[in-house]
């Protein structure tokens, strides 16, 4: 590692810049909508009935997504211990 | 130039590393994975290598189109783990690597079950030494108990082939099923090595305890010989298929919480073996072809991802999520690596995950499993959450933990940028990885259907993260433990041993002390008569003796008259 005090003040990166982030953001917004939006006109072939679903695939995802943390978060008041738990 | 048993040559190999230093040493090394795969390339088929023992033939070498598979794919992993490791002077990490890395070559082509656990064995005690070439005592523990456990599963493996040579009067490896004591024997043998739940921590416990180098080669080698053993032996067994879902979808829970971000990839280890249990319980020439792409592509990124989090904690020296962060500004090579490792295990369009694991989706919904259709979709969305956002985003991004450090060294760039150019080519040309299969594929993966509806399912779940990151409601990474089904053997079976003899103790003390008090006792009145100077040991005159005879004779004759 160098020595932070000799070394001149370091570039400013990319996502120092909030705006960044922020465009990320809407990209991953826009890339949603219009995922979402083309299963209106991609046909798609019927596996299993909750397909039918308009969107189903995103809205699985997402879902998901969220019972899984939730999940995860309950899961860790349960289990999560010290460090040094085995420890002994 | 005649062929030889592939893991021969790596155990050769491993001899010549041993004796040998600098460039040397790393020219052999090199050349080993290239010299051995053109060996493989050059061996015909249908021949194999046979020995004689007792009344049974060992076979060697079983060549055909599955085993060939798992023996190129070993070469791949040796290769990639040998250019990654390059820079390591520790003897004992490259000699334990090529010998670990020769045991699954020597397993898989194994013909009959005796061969198979020979190498079973030798997997478990070659990579024993990965993970204690750490050199903390931590890591000293954490690798007695893999051992253990990797010892169990081969005692059980071959309890299991000697209840069924005695069943059946064969020691074949092929088909056994779930039929008598030895097939129920064998599966929980290679069930412990293919981490089925409940029998998975080993894994979780000791791969992030090895060394930075050593967790790439454990990432490929152990869990695939248990995939590839139970294709050979297992597959349509439908018990499988829920044991395979279970396993895809337990660990991401745990995933989520963890903070040691290549513990993370192990609990998304076991999560990809999941995938390729339940291809395998399904049975059928897709779900086969699926769940055997599946470990090939699996074995590349998840040793990707292991570079990636190895060449961070080569660097940094840390490994914990609530430690890191920012690391984007001084490692930037890596943090591309590892977003194409990240979109690979994902799933994304032209990454390598997506051409193998739909097939065993495939599979699921048209042989009539859609509930665990199901699951492998909230498995898809949770992967994606926890190895292709949690990962790269603590690691490299999230908040700036104020690490400044450099790339690491090139070898391991190296390797790293083979791996990555794998995912992509078998991503985007899945043809030549098809092509290799052991059943002819007539799937496709780039239809419009699949790649909007996966396309979508990633988007949605990015934007999940998202939303709970801002809302706050995601959990932060916190240092800590999480307790898992490990918790009986390393917390509950240790502390009833305490207690039993907290509580015993101090009862067997008091009954040995009044034992041996007793003993002590009868010693010393023995010893006051018949010790020095007690009476029975005192010399007597010879006159006393005359006195005492004429006093019985006296007594005779008194009790006489009476």
């Amino acid at each position: 590692m160098v020595d932070p005090e000799n070394t001149p003040p370091e570039k400013t990166h990319m996502f120092d810049n909030p705006r960044n982030i922020k465009r990320v953001i809407y990209v991953l917004y826009a890339l949603c909508a219009i995922t979402f939006a083309a299963d209106a006109f991609i046909h798609r072939h019927i596996d299993h009935p909750w397909e039918e679903l308009f969107g189903f695939h995103g809205v699985y995802g997402f879902v998901a997504c969220v019972l899984l943390v939730v999940g995860a978060k309950e899961l860790r008041k349960l289990i999560m211990r010290k460090e040094d738990y085995y420890d002994d | 130039m005649t062929s030889v048993a592939p893991f021969l040559i790596f155990y050769v190999a491993a001899a010549l590393v041993a004796v040998t230093r600098g460039w040397m040493r790393g020219a052999i090394m090199i050349a080993l994975p290239i010299v051995g795969a053109y060996n493989l390339y050059t061996f015909p088929e249908a021949t194999g290598i046979t020995f004689a023992l007792f009344d049974y033939q060992l076979e060697f070498m079983r060549v055909d189109r599955l085993s060939t598979l798992f023996g190129y794919l070993f070469h791949l992993a040796a290769f990639l783990g040998v250019v990654y490791s390059l820079h390591v002077k520790d003897t004992t990490q490259h000699v334990a690597g090529l010998l670990y890395a020769g045991s699954a070559l020597g397993a898989v082509f194994a013909g009959d079950l005796i061969t198979l656990f020979l190498f079973w064995e030798m997997l478990a005690i070659s990579s024993v030494f990965l993970i204690l070439a750490r050199k903390t005592a931590r890591a000293g523990r954490a690798a007695m108990r893999y051992l253990l456990v990797q010892v169990l599963s081969g005692v059980i493996l071959l309890a299991g082939a000697l209840v069924r040579i005695h069943e059946t009067g064969s020691i074949a490896f092929d088909f056994i099923g779930l039929e008598g004591l030895s097939g129920w024997l064998i599966f929980t043998a290679i069930g412990i090595k293919c981490c089925f739940p409940m029998l998975h921590n080993w894994l979780t416990d000791a791969y992030p305890e090895a060394t930075p180098t050593g967790t790439v080669f454990l990432s490929a080698f152990t869990t695939k010989v248990a995939v590839y053993a139970l294709a050979r032996a297992f597959p349509g067994t439908e018990l499988l298929i829920y044991i395979g879902a279970t396993m895809a979808m337990f660990p991401i829970f745990f995933a989520v919480i963890e903070n040691d971000l290549r513990r993370v990839l192990a609990y998304s280890l076991i999560n990809q073996v999941g995938f390729m249990v339940v291809g395998i319980g399904i049975g059928t020439t897709l779900a086969l072809n699926g769940a055997i792409s599946h470990a090939f592509n699996d074995v590349v990124f998840k040793g990707l991802l292991f570079m990636c989090m190895g060449a961070v904690l080569h660097m940094t020296g840390k490994m914990n999520g609530s430690e890191l962060g920012g690391l984007y500004k001084s490692m930037p090579i890596t943090t591309g690596l590892c977003i194409v490792g990240a979109a690979s295990i994902s799933a994304f369009p032209l990454f390598s995950g997506f051409v193998s694991k739909s097939m065993v989706m495939s599979a699921a919904i048209a042989e009539g499993y859609p509930i665990v259709w199901l699951a492998l979709l909230f498995a898809s969305a949770g992967v994606f959450h926890h190895a292709g956002i949690k990962i790269p985003f603590f690691a490299f991004f999230a908040h700036d933990s104020g690490i400044r450090t450099k790339e690491p060294p090139w070898n391991m760039l190296l390797a790293m940028g083979i791996a990555a150019v794998i995912c992509i080519f078998n991503g985007s040309y899945p043809w030549v990885l098809y092509s290799i299969l052991p059943w002819e594929v007539t799937y496709d993966p780039y239809t419009a259907a699949h790649v909007l509806t996966q396309t979508q399912l990633l988007f949605f779940s990015a934007l999940a993260f998202t939303i709970l990151k801002l809302t706050q409601i995601y959990p932060p990474e916190l240092p800590g433990v999480n307790i898992d089904a490990e918790w009986l053997y390393r917390k509950v079976m240790p502390g009833f041993v305490r207690t039993f003899l907290a509580t015993f103790g101090p009862l067997d003390k008091s009954i040995r002390n009044a034992a041996v008090g007793s003993v002590k006792g009868i010693i010393g009145s023995i010893s006051r008569t018949h010790g020095p100077g007690g009476i029975m040991a005192r010399t007597w005159h010879t006159g006393d003796m005359a006195m005492w005879v004429l006093i019985l004779l006296a007594a005779y004759l008194i009790f006489y008259y009476l």
